[in-house]
């Protein structure tokens, strides 16, 4: 059974006033188990609506959105979001943090603190436990959400465009960091992305959205041996093939900003 | 992984740095703090021994009436004249040492102290109830908003009519000085609390009431304590105002009474005395705030 079924869904924004706002037109696709889906897309493309409501954040206007062939109501642990902005509560301690969700469920504080460090050694800040959210450099801030999520048991970890605010060096050693613990756990990933060079390192496979309202472009596999190297044919390939896709979209909507940005970012 | 590891040219290497710089500059800044409070320190004393002498100045001089404006070594030296601090219209009973004066500063803090504390709990009540029960808030939200622009000091008649002569008025009047709008701040500070730290608390599975508990209230508490600080002093001075005109005990009292017997050393020792000991609480009030807000570090201050 596949993990996640996405069926016609659409989203309008603000239906009843007089500007609704076609976020998300009939995108129809699903993600199997332990599978690394990353959705990619230019701004406007109803991205992180489509993670928001995978999350049970917000509700489809239209069409069914299943887990394991159940519909989505409302948020689960099961599914976790990560996302852009380091979401971790400033008042608590990274262990605290990492082990809310726990607490939430109103396990103890030693059990809590237990399986937590388990999970704060997994992304390497066991050290960094008794610190404050502030005192991290925000690439750890992100493994620390990751850890989150991890302590939960969760299946699916949503992420929305989880490294756009680290810089270039970070950002990649966060991309390595995050293949490992999806190799490791084998937890199923939908990313969200405007980086193509991203999409094609991580990706089993990649959706391409449109802008405006967001359409389902295509979906690409990208076959690939990890670890993968940016500077291979196979990876200029594929790059070669997103930007093509994208082409006609970088025309229409030329006149974005951060579309042309897209398309010239690469990772060094 | 392990590679990356010894290579030390990744995330790892981040965090191992991190920790030495943040120790160097700690001290540093400890340093420049000290450095800052000795040149602040400094200016108080230059600024303080310059109003002092010019008053010594113009009162030696014989150019002012000595009787309405004593110098101020005489009214500090009147702290000595402890038989008149348990004049009953002072109102305070001597509970004990030699600094009977202690005991009105004592009444007055007592006041404000209770009044703050009742109001800031009240406040944080009802205003997380109205954000909470919508119902609720539609209701009593309009009056709280004619009520809050109403001065402390007008409720101070109605206060002594209710509550007679004493620390219930007193208490009354700081009450509702505070309380009216720190709820209105407490309302505008839910709403703005950060939407991404609802949804991550939604999705690791947090319900309403957790949201409610375990986010928004840790979220909103140092924007309150702000807001509570800076209606400190509105506080602090309905309280003497309520002391001077019936409440007839602590420190506007001394103030009054001094007017009364026509002993300008009592009144502006009184003065003196309310300046200092507002001063003193709102230095508390600030370090309690870096507590309260020690997560956001420092500078945001």
């Amino acid at each position: 059974m596949s993990e996640i079924v996405c069926n016609h869904i659409s989203k309008i924004w603000n239906p009843d006033t007089a500007e609704p706002n076609l976020a998300i037109d009939d995108i129809s696709f699903s993600v199997e188990p332990g599978e690394f889906l990353v959705v990619i897309g230019p701004s406007g493309c109803g991205k992180s609506t489509l993670l928001s409501m995978i999350a049970g954040l917000e509700s489809a206007t239209s069409g069914t959105i299943q887990f394991r062939g159940q519909p989505i109501d409302g948020p689960s642990p099961h599914r976790s979001m990560i996302f852009q902005q380091a979401s971790l509560f400033p008042w608590l301690s990274v262990i605290e943090n990492v082990s809310f969700g726990l607490s939430l469920q109103g396990v103890g504080k030693r059990d809590r603190h237990n399986q937590a460090k388990q999970y704060l050694q997994q992304v390497g800040l066991l050290k960094s436990a008794h610190r404050y959210p502030h005192q991290l450099s925000g690439g750890m801030q992100q493994r620390a959400c990751i850890a989150r999520a991890l302590c939960l048991g969760t299946d699916v970890l949503l992420m929305d465009e989880p490294f756009a605010a680290l810089d270039v060096q970070t950002r990649h050693q966060m991309q390595k960091f995050l293949l490992e613990i999806w190799q490791g756990t084998g937890k199923t990933v939908v990313f969200v992305t405007h980086h193509i060079d991203e999409a094609v390192y991580l990706a089993d496979r990649v959706l391409i959205l449109t802008a405006n309202p967001g359409r389902m472009l295509e979906i690409v596999t990208v076959d690939m041996p990890r670890p993968r190297d940016m500077m291979s044919k196979g990876f200029e390939y594929h790059r070669n093939l997103f930007v093509d896709h994208l082409r006609s979209e970088v025309v229409r909507a030329f006149e974005e900003q951060e579309l042309a940005e897209m398309l010239d970012t690469r990772i060094k | 992984m392990v590679k990356s590891h010894s290579s030390g040219t990744n995330g790892v290497r981040v965090d191992r740095s991190v920790v030495p710089a943040t120790i160097k500059s700690k001290s540093r800044a400890r340093r420049h703090w000290w450095k800052q409070a000795a040149i602040s320190a400094m200016w108080w004393f230059l600024s303080l021994t310059l109003f002092i002498s010019l008053w010594e100045l113009v009162t030696a001089l014989g150019w002012v009436n000595t009787l309405i404006l004593p110098p101020p070594h005489e009214f500090i030296a009147e702290i000595g004249n402890q038989e008149q601090f348990l004049s009953p219209r002072i109102g305070v009973e001597r509970v004990g040492g030699n600094f009977v004066l202690l005991t009105a500063i004592v009444a007055t803090l007592k006041r404000v102290m209770a009044g703050l504390v009742l109001g800031f709990i009240a406040a944080l009540g009802v205003g997380g109830l109205a954000c909470y029960f919508e119902l609720f808030g539609k209701l009593t939200l309009p009056v709280i908003t004619l009520l809050a622009p109403i001065a402390p000091i007008a409720w101070i008649p109605f206060a002594i009519m209710a509550f007679g002569i004493g620390d219930g008025a007193a208490i009354f009047v700081v009450f509702v000085g505070i309380f009216f709008l720190l709820t209105l701040a407490t309302v505008n500070a839910v709403n703005n609390v950060d939407q991404l730290y609802i949804n991550t608390a939604r999705v690791l599975g947090a319900n309403r009431r957790q949201v409610m508990f375990r986010v928004v209230l840790p979220a909103v508490i140092p924007d309150l304590f702000f807001i509570l600080r800076i209606n400190f002093f509105a506080a602090w001075m309905a309280v003497l105002a309520a002391e001077m005109v019936g409440v007839n005990a602590g420190l506007g009292a001394i103030v009054m009474v001094g007017r009364q017997m026509f002993n300008a050393k009592l009144m502006f020792l009184g003065m003196a005395i309310i300046g200092v000991v507002g001063y003193l609480l709102d230095v508390g009030f600030r370090q309690m705030q870096q507590r309260v807000l020690w997560w956001k570090g420092s500078s945001h201050i």
